[in-house]
This record gives structure tokens, sequence and C-alpha cells, in this order.
């Protein structure tokens, strides 16, 4: 059978670049990852697939691959993959299994069932919510292996005296999705996968959990000296079980590759292993000890053709996805993306409570302050967006200064009061003009010398002065003052 | 041995009756077993107090009025490929010795379903890799007609012990003619049906494009009533035929009248087709037209491409599925001191010649480079093998053709090269690459007055076509 | 064309295979294995560039199954069968490699 096709790159903002020997080299990176399905069996068996429970409980004579059994394809499994193709825009095909055959004790089989030549999903983007497009090369269905546990020794599988196989995990539905390696820097993948996470979970296609395994992911490494085209021979990189990881790995890698160059050497095309204590990776084995797969058609299964009608369906269904939610939030509140803030918002699934309140008429600006910052702790997401509305509908009047509204819309969290109520409640009522006017020339002739340099000073010297004034104003007021407005009193009594 | 050779339909009917209780028939069956099997070795393992307790739970359900099925009480023996919950399931190989699997095939449960007393486990050669049981890890089986003959294979021990009155019905599984031919040679009724037709799912799979479960009988009314009750849709199976069965027991004495023959003219020009079967082919062709059908000869040119294109095919798919006997989760282990080496000893140990050869020769065709001169080209061979058989089958409703080259051989006839071994399944071959029906009911002798097979095939799902041809071939017999 | 093969083909096929072969029988396998290679030239020989491969005699596609849990194996049965075991699990010799 015919391999797939090798990828192109693409140009990014930022590249991540590394010298070596007076030569800069730049960093070209693709991932893979592998996403554990929310279905409820396994990707050819009724049992279930299912974290954390008894060793070999969750096994029937189909993922033992008992002889004479035979895998049926999980019809959830199929929707799951097509909601993640249509959530990055990527197009469904009829898709083919094949066998992977090689031999691994955690593999009950011996092979593994994986589409192959014909993926299920071909040609999608993620867009990171920094604004860099990393394209999706294909996303295939296949099956999980066992898991091994090494006993004696250091528990790593090199010097255990024996290992233990556990096969629960042996035939849960994986999704293999494929980048184009349009990675440029280890931050790009660490938002790639943040992301690529984002858009799993609220297709409702994984839960997302890299801690129990059920996002893994693989990292493509090569370098090239920056203006040239030709992809460097590439090492992956495997056991980046964190962002953190891989990140790190990413980093570590590139300074390698490109230090063998620069020392004249040639890169091997290497899988090689991250090891997260040492910082460091290390070879685990040469492309040319891989093993030839013998891929073929699996002839116990028939091509999946997907009904357009059913594909439509599941389209039509599909939540919107983060980078569409961050564009809907930006747009209300005219803003320009890349913005961390409305990033932010939709990471935490509170675009909505920011659009609403929006849309009842709240000032933006204000909107996306309090939900990003003082909406972020436990409960903030709960708070309605009318009352938020109106909360800033108070603090833009003027009736409640930022500090006063920050509070009471903390008391609003977990409270039934409207804002006013609270406000009251606080005895937070707006100060008169003239009431403040006396307040701030009673703090001045209270400090002559701070008033001096203020007036004399320089820029520095007055903004210092500027808080202190402020803070002493607040004080005295027991912070019902607006800070903004003594700012403009001080400006004007010192006749700037 | 009397009741011993009455048919199952006979016997199910005699108990459904109450004329005789199944633990009679049990007894009957279990007495011509325990006479004969010593020598002809058709079982690999009867247990005689689980055959009687399952009589027994037969008349227990006639004499509480319960019906228990077409079968009740008919004695069946199953291909040690086929999976039996609690019994051992070897493959009549080391590496399954002593495995019991802990689920039934589909087609155990629909027997048993249907009132059907399991005798025993039958030999076949190791992974139904063979033509002549003679490579069973455990013995050849001995052909009842002729003890110093074969029963040819690789269901040797099934058509074995239908011949020799062990049993009236046994399942096979035939991948490139196992059925059919160790039928041929033990003079009984073989039929393979459509691929899809019987469910695998427990059969322990050799070649899995190719492989289909059927049964063998000493009347072709037999096999269309195992048939009725073996086949239909099964959900654990993907490429089950979701097609409506027809009732094939009904349509067997339909008679030939009108019916379009083809006698298919490669398959009496090949190489090694003995001319007392070429003449037995020819005769039966003479007996069809007596009866009302309509004969000519029709070319399949595809078909001697057949034994190429399925010694890439059945290997390769072989391999893979062979890959999962590694000594880790049941069967023979072969203890050393890595996982790699524990593999390497188990399966060098496990596996007899023949089944190494077929490993390797079918690695080989899938290995990197290879992939698309051999096993890619062989699946565009299959393509030109079924699309000849359809353009025979717009002329005619069925094709005629000998199962076997040649009656049974003699042991250690054929051991010495496997390619002679492999031409036993030039005529059966193309069936199994096309997916098409095929049934092999005896018709007349040749040499030795060992029994000749002619072959019946049809396109898919043609079973009944087939069935009333044969039907009326029994009835013509010299 | 493929070439003829080749006792060292056998040897890496064997490999493969995870099987150990003597001399002896490297040498007979791989004049057995030429012998049904050669055999099978004939098909290698044809132009089939036009023709699709059949990878299945069944045209049948999109046999799906539900997502409903079915039954599961009793453990201490699964385990009773298996060569070695031990704490729930099935147990291996050393394994040298990690998966590929």
């Amino acid at each position: 059978m015919t391999a797939p096709t090798a990828p192109t790159t693409i140009d990014s903002d930022e590249v991540f670049t590394v010298e070596a020997g007076g030569t800069t080299f730049e960093l070209v990176c693709g991932l893979e990852v592998h996403a554990e399905l929310a279905t409820a069996t396994k990707m050819f068996s009724g049992a279930p697939n299912r974290f954390g429970d008894e060793p070999n409980t969750n096994v029937d004579p189909v993922t033992l691959g008992l002889p004479g059994t035979l895998p049926v394809v999980n019809e959830r499994a199929i929707e799951l993959a097509i909601r993640f193709g249509l959530a990055v825009g990527a197009e469904i095909r009829p898709s083919v299994f094949a066998r992977k055959n090689y031999f691994y004790p955690d593999m009950p089989k011996d092979f593994q069932i994986s589409q192959y030549d014909q993926p299920i999903v071909v040609d999608g983007s993620i867009e990171l919510p920094g604004g860099h497009v990393v394209g999706l090369e294909r996303a295939h269905l296949e099956e999980d292996t066992g898991k091994s546990t090494h006993v004696g020794g250091d528990g790593r599988i090199t010097g255990a005296e024996y290992s233990l196989v556990d096969y629960n995990r042996a035939g849960v539905p994986l999704l293999e999705i494929v980048s184009r390696p349009h990675v440029r820097t280890p931050e790009q993948a660490r938002q790639y996968v943040a992301e690529l996470r984002a858009v799993l979970v609220a297709a409702g296609v994984s839960d997302g959990k890299m801690e129990e395994g059920s996002l893994r992911v693989d990292a493509n490494v090569s370098v090239r000296p920056v203006g040239t085209d030709a992809l460097g021979t590439r090492c992956e990189i495997k056991n980046l079980n964190s962002l953190r990881s891989l990140g790190r790995a990413i980093e570590y890698e590139a300074r390698r590759q490109a230090d063998l160059i620069a020392a004249g050497e040639r890169v091997e095309q290497q899988t090689r292993h991250w090891d997260e204590d040492s910082g460091r990776t290390s070879k685990m084995r040469s492309k040319e000890e891989a093993d030839d797969y013998r891929y073929f058609p699996e002839p116990d299964l028939l091509p999946v053709t997907p009904d357009p009608a059913w594909i439509d369906a599941i389209g039509a269904a599909l939540p919107p996805m983060p980078a569409a939610r961050r564009r809907a939030v930006a747009d209300a509140a005219g803003v320009v993306l890349p913005d961390e803030t409305v990033a932010l918002i939709v990471e935490r699934g509170q675009d909505s409570q920011a659009l609403d309140a929006i849309t009842a008429g709240a000032d933006a600006a204000r909107v996306l302050v309090h939900v990003s910052q003082n909406l972020a702790g436990e409960g903030g997401a709960s708070v309605a967006p009318d009352r938020l509305a109106a909360l800033i509908a108070l603090e833009t009047s003027g009736a409640l200064t930022a500090t006063q509204a920050k509070a009471v819309l903390a008391e609003m969290v977990g409270s039934d009061a409207t804002p006013e109520e609270i406000a009251a409640a606080k005895g937070f009522e707006a100060m008169d003009t003239g009431a403040l006017e006396a307040m701030v020339d009673e703090v001045i002739a209270a400090h002559p010398d701070e008033w001096e340099t203020f007036r004399t000073g320089d820029d520095k010297a007055r903004g210092k002065l500027t808080g202190f004034f402020v803070g002493q104003v607040m004080r005295a007021s027991r912070g019902q003052a607006d800070g903004k407005a003594v700012t403009d009193l001080l400006r004007r009594r010192s006749g700037a | 041995m009397g009741e011993s050779f009455i048919s199952a339909r006979e016997v199910a009917a005699g108990v459904r009756a109450g004329e005789w209780t199944a633990r009679h028939v049990a007894d009957e069956h279990l007495a011509a077993v325990a006479e004969r099997d010593g020598e002809i070795h058709a079982f690999l393992h009867v247990d005689p107090d689980a055959v009687r307790a399952a009589a027994d739970r037969i008349d227990a359900a006639v004499a509480a009025g319960d019906d228990p099925g077409p079968l009740a009480g008919v004695p069946v023996a199953l291909k040690d490929n086929l999976c039996t919950r609690g019994v051992p399931t070897t493959c009549a190989s080391r590496i399954l010795e002593g495995w019991r699997p802990p689920y039934d095939a589909t087609v155990v449960e629909r027997l048993v379903a249907a009132g059907a007393v399991v005798v025993g486990k039958t030999n076949l050669d190791e992974f139904a890799m063979g033509s002549s049981t003679e490579n069973s890890a455990f013995g050849p089986t001995r052909n009842p007609l002729d003890p110093s003959r074969v029963p040819g294979g690789s269901s040797g021990g099934s058509a074995a012990a239908v011949a020799a009155g062990f049993a009236p019905l046994a399942l096979g599984s035939d991948t490139g003619g196992s059925i059919r031919q160790p039928a041929a040679l033990c003079g009984v009724v073989g039929l393979k049906p459509t691929y899809g037709r019987v469910s695998r799912h427990g059969l322990v799979a050799f070649a899995s494009s190719l492989d289909q479960i059927g049964p063998f009988t000493r009347s072709v009314a037999d096999a269309a009533l195992a048939l009725d009750v073996i086949g239909g849709h099964d959900p654990l199976d993907a490429t089950s035929s979701p097609s409506p069965q027809p009732d094939h027991l009904a349509a067997v004495d339909s008679g030939v009248d009108g019916l379009r023959v083809g006698v298919l003219s490669e398959m009496l020009d090949m190489d090694g087709v003995a001319p007392e079967v070429v003449a037995r082919v020819r005769e039966a062709a003479e007996a069809l037209a007596a009866a009302g059908a309509e004969v000519v000869e029709v070319s399949v040119p595809a078909v001697i491409y057949g034994l190429s294109a399925y010694y890439l095919i059945a290997p390769a798919e072989a391999s893979s599925n062979l890959a999962r006997f590694d000594g880790v989760r049941y069967g023979l282990r072969v203890d050393a001191p890595t996982t790699n080496e524990m593999m390497v000893a188990t399966r060098t140990r496990g596996f007899g010649p023949e089944v190494k050869r077929r490993i390797m020769l079918g690695t080989y065709a899938l290995s990197a480079g290879y992939y698309d001169a051999f096993y890619g080209q062989a699946q565009r061979v299959r393509t030109l093998i079924a699309r000849d058989f359809a353009a025979a089958y717009e002329r005619v409703d069925v094709l005629l053709s000998p199962t076997s080259p040649t009656t049974a051989f003699a042991f250690g006839d054929k051991t010495a090269d496997p390619l002679t071994m492999y031409l036993n399944d030039v005529c059966t071959i193309p069936s199994n690459l096309s997916g098409d029906p095929a049934i092999s009911v005896p018709f007349g002798t040749g040499g030795d007055d060992l029994p000749v097979g002619v072959q019946v095939m049809g396109p898919a799902l043609a079973e009944t076509d087939l069935l009333r041809t044969a039907a009326v071939l029994e009835g013509a017999a010299p | 064309m493929a070439e003829r093969i080749t006792r060292d083909d056998v040897a890496k096929v064997a490999q493969l295979a995870r099987l150990a072969l003597t001399d002896d029988e490297l040498d007979t396998f791989t004049g057995q294995l030429a012998a049904v290679l050669e055999h099978a030239e004939d098909v290698a020989a044809l132009d089939l560039a036009d023709v699709a491969p059949t990878a299945h005699p069944l045209q049948l596609g999109n046999v799906l199954r539900p997502d409903v849990v079915g039954p599961t194996l009793d453990r201490d049965e699964v385990l009773a069968a298996a060569p070695s075991a031990e704490d729930g699990r099935f147990r291996v010799p050393t394994i040298l490699g990690e998966a590929p």
C-alpha cells in the first residue's frame, strides 16, 4: 500500500531560531496527537472504554484478540471522527481500515487496525489564539494498545525483570491527528496542543485529559538554515506528557540537531524519547531499525463511506469552535484579534456571558475586564449577563467607581441581590463634586512638601506622587472617591 | 452401524416424533466412533459423557412437549478450528494445544439452538493449511473408504467423520477448497456457501477474505438443511451478508428443468486433472441435460490464474492472522529471557513446517517493496476472476467442473513438494477468490473405485440453484 | 517483476515473522518459496494497471455497530488460560524496547 505523501511548510510571523557554528537554524515542527475518543465502548467491540478500572476487566474476546474473533466498527467513533473533521474544516472522505503488523506484547493481535492510505479526515486547519494557523494533513481512526507495567529494576522498561500487561486500554478508539510542519516555535506547539484539546472537548470528541493519557503528543522536529527551503532530517520525539515537556523537548531537540549539523555531522532519522528529569531526548531507535509494517487492507472490515446526509446532520449539531467564538467576542467588543483577554474568556468558556452582557448594552471594554479578571474565580461564570450589564451601567454612569464596581461584583457571585442593593448595603454612594474638592484640598494642605514636588517635579515624580495623593484621598473617603476624578482635580489644582 | 448412517433429516424427524431418543442416536454414533476412530482418527476430541448429557437435554425437551428444532438430536462433528466454549479448540496445532475458548462460534450456537448434539472436534491440516490432513500436529486422518489414502483436506476429519458414519453432519471451513476437496475424496456432499452467507465469528481465521464455513453431509438435502440453520446475518461479523436467507431445503427437489448449465472448459483442460474425473464431469453434464437442463460449454479464462493469486493472498492474510500466537495471552509458551526471544521460541516450536512456510510466503508478499508486485497484483487478478465469472453467469445459471483433479491419493504422495500439494486446489480456489458458492457432490468413481466429486458453482447467494443441481446429480449418480 | 527470493530474504522474513530457522530449514524454505513465487510469475507478468484490486468479495460497506456496552470476560477465566499471570495481569519476560 502506498504511504501518505509528505507535506510542505508555511510561513509564520514568528520562527524559533538557534545559532550554531555561525549559522542560524530555524525550527520546523509537525505534531501527531493521539486522542482517545469519548465513546462508551471500544473501537471494534462492546467492551467498555473506561479509564482507571481494575486491570483486564474491560476486556472481551475481541479486545484480547482471541482466535476466531472479528472486529466490528463502532458507529459512534465514526461520528466523533466526522465531528472533529467538520470542527477543523476538513474534508470527510470514504475510509478504509488497514492492518499495521508488528509484534509487541501490549498489542493483542500483534497487528493494529488503523486507517492508513485512506483516512476519514483530510486537510483541515487549527487557528491558534495567537493568530497562527496550523494545517492538518489528516486524522485517522485506530485502536489503542494495552499498557505494560515494568517490575524490578528502576520500574522503567529497560532493566526491568519482567513486565505485566493490562489490556483494558487495548481497542480504545483513537483519533490520530497529524499536523503539517507548520509549527515554528515551541510556544506555537504548546498553543496548538491546547487549542486542539479545546476543539476536541468543545466538539465532544474526547475528554482531552493529558494526565489520563487521553491526549498523547509526538513531535516531529527538524531544523534548517534560515533562508533555505528543503526540510531537514526529522526526529520523532515521544513521551511528551505535558505542554511544558512539549515546549522544552522541541527546544532541546532543535538545539541538538543544530549543534550536530554545525559540527559537520548528519542528523539521523530517529525516534527519540524525552526525559523530563534530565531535560534531554535520547535515541529509541533509528529509521533503519524500524519495522516493516506490511500494511494491507483489513479483510475483516469493509470500507466506511459516511452518508452525506449523516455528515450534514453531524455538522448542523456541532457547537461553535474556539476560533469562531473568539471572533464573535472580538467582533462584539470591537477588538482586533489576536487578543489575550478574548482568548482567555473563550478558553474559560465565559464567552457567552461576555457576549450577552455586551448585547444587553454594557460597555464592551468593561465587560472584557470584569469577565476576564473579576469573574475568573469560582462561581464567576454563573453571574447572569444582564446583572453584569446592570453593574457596568452603574459604573459607566459614574454612580460607582471602578473599585466599588469590583467590590459589588465580588458580592454578586453567589447572591441574587441587584448591584444597586449591594452598593447601597455597602454604603457606596457617589460623592458630590464639592465634597470631593474639599477633601482633595484638605489632603494638599496636609502634605505641603509633597505638593510642592508634585507641582514642580518631572513626569516621573508627578506619576509617583499622583498615586500618593489618590491613595490619601481614598483613605479619607473610605474608598468612595473616584480615582479618575481625583487625578483630574489634582491636575487642575497644580495648574497643569 | 445401521442407524449411524441415516440422514440428519431422518434423525431429527425421528427424535421430534419420539420414534427414538437423541440419547439412542448419540450412543449409536459414539459406538461407531469407538469402533473405528482409532484407525480413522477423524476426531481430536470427543467427550462421550458430554455428548450423552447434551442428547439427554434434547430428550428432556421432547418429553416436556418442546420442539428442540430442525436438527433435534442430530450428532454434529465440528472442525477443530471452530471455537467451542470450554471445549479444546486446537486448529491441530501445538501452539493451541489445551486452549479452551471462553466463547462459542456463531455456527455452534446456531447448531445447538437447532437441537444438534456436538459429537466432537475433528482433525484438520494445521490452521486449515493443507489438502490432505497430513499437516495435523496430532497425526493424519485416514480415508474411511481406503485407509491407505488421505481423506483430503484441510477439513479431512469432518469429511471422514461423515463418510465413516460418526455423524450425519459435520462442519468444515473452506479457504481454497478445504470443504469441497475432502468431500470429493471421501464421497460425501460438501458445500462452500457464498462468502458472507455464514458468519465467520468463532472460526479461527486462516485467510479472512476467503474463509467460509460450510457443511459435510451424506445427502444434498441435509446440506440444505444445515445451511438453513447456520446461515444468515450475524452482527458479530462485519462481512456477514444482510440478505435474507431463502428456504434452501424447500428448493432442493425442484429439479433442473430449464436451468442453464455451463461446463467450465478451462477446468477440464488443466494439467493434472485425471481423465476419469473429466469423464465423470461430462457424464454429470449429460445427466443434467437428460433432466431438462440446457447444457453448454463455457470459458472463464481468468480461472487459470487462480492458484497463483491464491498462494499470494491466502498466506499474506494468514501471516497477519497467525501473528497473535505469541505466547503472551493463551496457548503455548516456550520460556526465554526476553519477550522477543520468547515469542520466537514459542512460534518456532508451536507451528509446523507448512504453517511456517505460508507465514513466510505471506510476510514476504506483504513486505516493503513487494506489496504491489505480489499482494496488490493478486488482488487485481481477483477482480479479473470475479469479472469473468460474472460474464459467464450472464449466459448460464450454474457452472460444472471437477472438484479435485484426482481421487484420494496415498499418504506421502504429495508431501515432498508443496506446489504439487497446492495443485489439488486448482478447481476449487476460483470460487473462494470470487466469493461465490460451490458444492461438491459425489458422482461415480475413478480409478481404484474411489469416489469422484463433481463441483457445481454459481453466482453469489445462488445456493438454491447449486443445491437443486446437486440433488439431480445425486439421484443420477452411477 | 520481482527478483528471485534469496536466502537472505528468507532470513529477514523469518525474523519479521518471529520464526527461528536452522541453516537447513533456511535452504529448504528458500527453494520452496522460490518455486511458489516462480509459479506466481504468470500473475506478476499480467498487465493489470487498469484493473482495480478486490480486497473483498463482498461489495458492502458501512457496517457499523451501535456504541452499546456488551459483556466482558471473567478475568479469572482469562488469566487461567494465560501461560503466566500475576496481579490481574499477563506476565511476560523483559521487554527490550519501547513499542514502535
